[in-house]
């Protein structure tokens, strides 16, 4: 479904991508791992068009979508949940909702993509802005879902999260990619949360991806300690 | 009693010019944070527009309502493909690059329509009211104003339009992530607070003539307005409209017209003295 080749990156002249290669199979809820300032968001932003690329080819059910613009690659189904959330502050849940899916029945739409999420439901009319951290993430999830993507970019979703709420968060993406077969290419740096979602995980380092784990190798202290910077008792 | 309802009238009267010359650019300035310093320039085209089409036979409503804000809203659409567009979050050279324009715009008028007066009868005519008449026209004047307040609110609020243009000047990358296309959002937001802004220049140039540097008289109350008004595009731009609307009417009346918009000046700047965020940034918080 995604085919990410040779893909090389910056931000003005600092080299931020180097050479990624990646294959996400449809269906597939993939993690990438990585210490910070690694290039794991700007991964995500390369893929979603807000960063242009420097050299490489990025495929998306076989189309070329290297150079086009983020919103042409939105319409062909890739979704973005990003870093920070970026709910719209001044609109209501309700129309954050809306500006998911602008088409025609966008009201029927968006009753029905609250079910999922029914802490959302009595917050309908506040404004995006005055949520807490938690429900902004849930309203950005719904919010993308909104759009009905076939392939969603996360970055990060735990950052700054209450634990009552994450559980919730892996309840929902286990969800989303088990009952309704969504492909989730996942950034995280919260180790427990990622072992319990992916089914392959990549580690990227400077740039590039570096190695393939299986989720359960996450634990394994040596690897931990060598990939990822965290030392484990 | 007579003499309360002429200085009410009047009141609203300068209530409402403040409101017609200002909407467009609390749209393309408010919203979109574009320093448009053509914006008395695109006032002074709408003014043109609406002459040249009433001169041409066309019926003069026409020409204000309809050929001036279609005229000035293709310009707008121009200017924002051709120029502002590759100047956007660059404040100062979009600042330098709108000067030129309408240093552009003026250049081009003087040399079409010679640097004179322009003028058309004010459609209408008067009702007494007592021993006084006001006129029928701007009478009519008030309502379009109250009626654009009332339709651009009821598009940003309630139509599909409105909300994508009011996410897209919240956060443009991330509507672009929902599937919106922000060059096109931009281009149409500034199409129509050009067209806006036409159609103020078309329905004022019966009451002050148009000639081709009356826009230096309009564009700074235009501003003064806006920023005043705070970030709530349509309750900002009222709310300080009804302010130094009343303010300069009222001196006037009693004093002089000179008076009467330096009090104007004064107020806006003793207002931002105490209220630097505007009024809207103190009060009606949230709104429009």
């Amino acid at each position: 479904m995604l085919s990410v080749t040779d893909l090389h990156a910056r931000y003005g002249r600092i080299p931020i991508l180097n050479g990624i290669c990646l294959e996400v199979a449809a269906g597939e809820f993939v993690g990438v791992l990585g210490h910070n300032g690694m290039g794991k968001t700007t991964l995500l932003k390369t893929l979603m068009g807000f960063v242009p690329v420097q050299r490489g080819r990025i495929l998306f059910d076989g189309a070329d979508v290297t150079h086009e613009a983020a919103y042409v690659r939105a319409r062909r189904g890739l979704g973005y949940v990003p870093q920070g959330r970026e709910i719209f502050p001044g609109l209501s849940v309700r129309d954050n909702l809306r500006m998911g899916f602008v088409g025609r029945g966008a009201e029927e739409r968006v009753d029905a993509i609250v079910q999922t999420f029914p802490r959302l439901v009595p917050l309908l009319n506040r404004r995006g802005g005055a949520l807490s951290g938690g429900e902004q993430q849930l309203l950005a999830i719904a919010r993308c879902l909104a759009g009905n993507p076939r392939l969603i970019l996360f970055d990060e979703p735990t950052e700054g999260i209450q634990p009552s709420i994450i559980e919730e968060l892996v309840a929902v993406l286990q969800t989303l990619h088990r009952k309704q077969a969504l492909t989730i290419v996942l950034v995280e740096q919260n180790l427990e949360f990622i072992a319990e979602l992916a089914t392959r995980v990549l580690l990227i380092q400077k740039g590039a991806i570096l190695r393939e784990l299986q989720p359960g190798e996450l634990r394994q202290a040596g690897v931990l300690s060598e990939f990822i910077g965290v030392d484990r008792a | 009693m007579d003499l309360a309802a002429v200085l009410t009238f009047e009141i609203l009267n300068g209530v409402a010019t403040l409101v017609l010359i200002s909407v467009g650019l609390a749209i393309i300035f408010g919203m979109m944070r574009v320093i448009n310093l053509a914006h008395g320039e695109f006032l002074m085209l709408g003014g043109y527009a609406a002459i040249v089409a009433t001169n041409h036979g066309v019926n003069i409503w026409v020409a204000m309502v309809v050929v001036a804000p279609l005229v000035v809203g293709v310009v707008g659409v121009i200017a924002e493909r051709l120029i502002i567009r590759v100047l956007y979050g660059r404040m100062i050279d979009t600042l330098l690059a709108t000067w030129g324009l309408s240093l552009f715009f003026i250049g081009i008028v003087t040399t079409i329509f010679g640097n004179t007066v322009a003028g058309i009868g004010a459609p209408l005519g008067s009702l007494g009211v007592g021993r006084y008449s006001i006129s029928l026209y701007r009478l009519v004047l008030i309502g379009i104003a109250a009626a654009i307040l009332a339709v651009i609110f009821v598009a940003l609020r309630q139509t599909r339009l409105g909300l994508i243009a009011r996410g897209t000047m919240e956060n443009p990358n991330m509507a672009a992530a929902l599937g919106v296309s922000p060059p096109r959002v931009y281009a149409t937001t500034f199409g129509v607070g050009a067209a806006l802004t036409g159609l103020a220049g078309g329905l004022l140039a019966p009451i002050s003539g148009v000639l081709p540097t009356v826009g230096a008289a309009y564009v700074a109350k235009a501003f003064i307005t806006v920023i005043s008004g705070g970030t709530a595009i349509l309750a900002g731009t009222a709310a300080a409209s009804s302010l130094f609307g009343s303010v300069n009417q009222l001196l006037t009346y009693f004093t002089t017209p000179v008076i009467g918009e330096a009090g104007l000046l004064a107020a806006a700047i003793l207002l931002l003295r105490v209220l630097p965020h505007g009024i809207t940034g103190k009060l009606f918080k949230g709104s429009l």
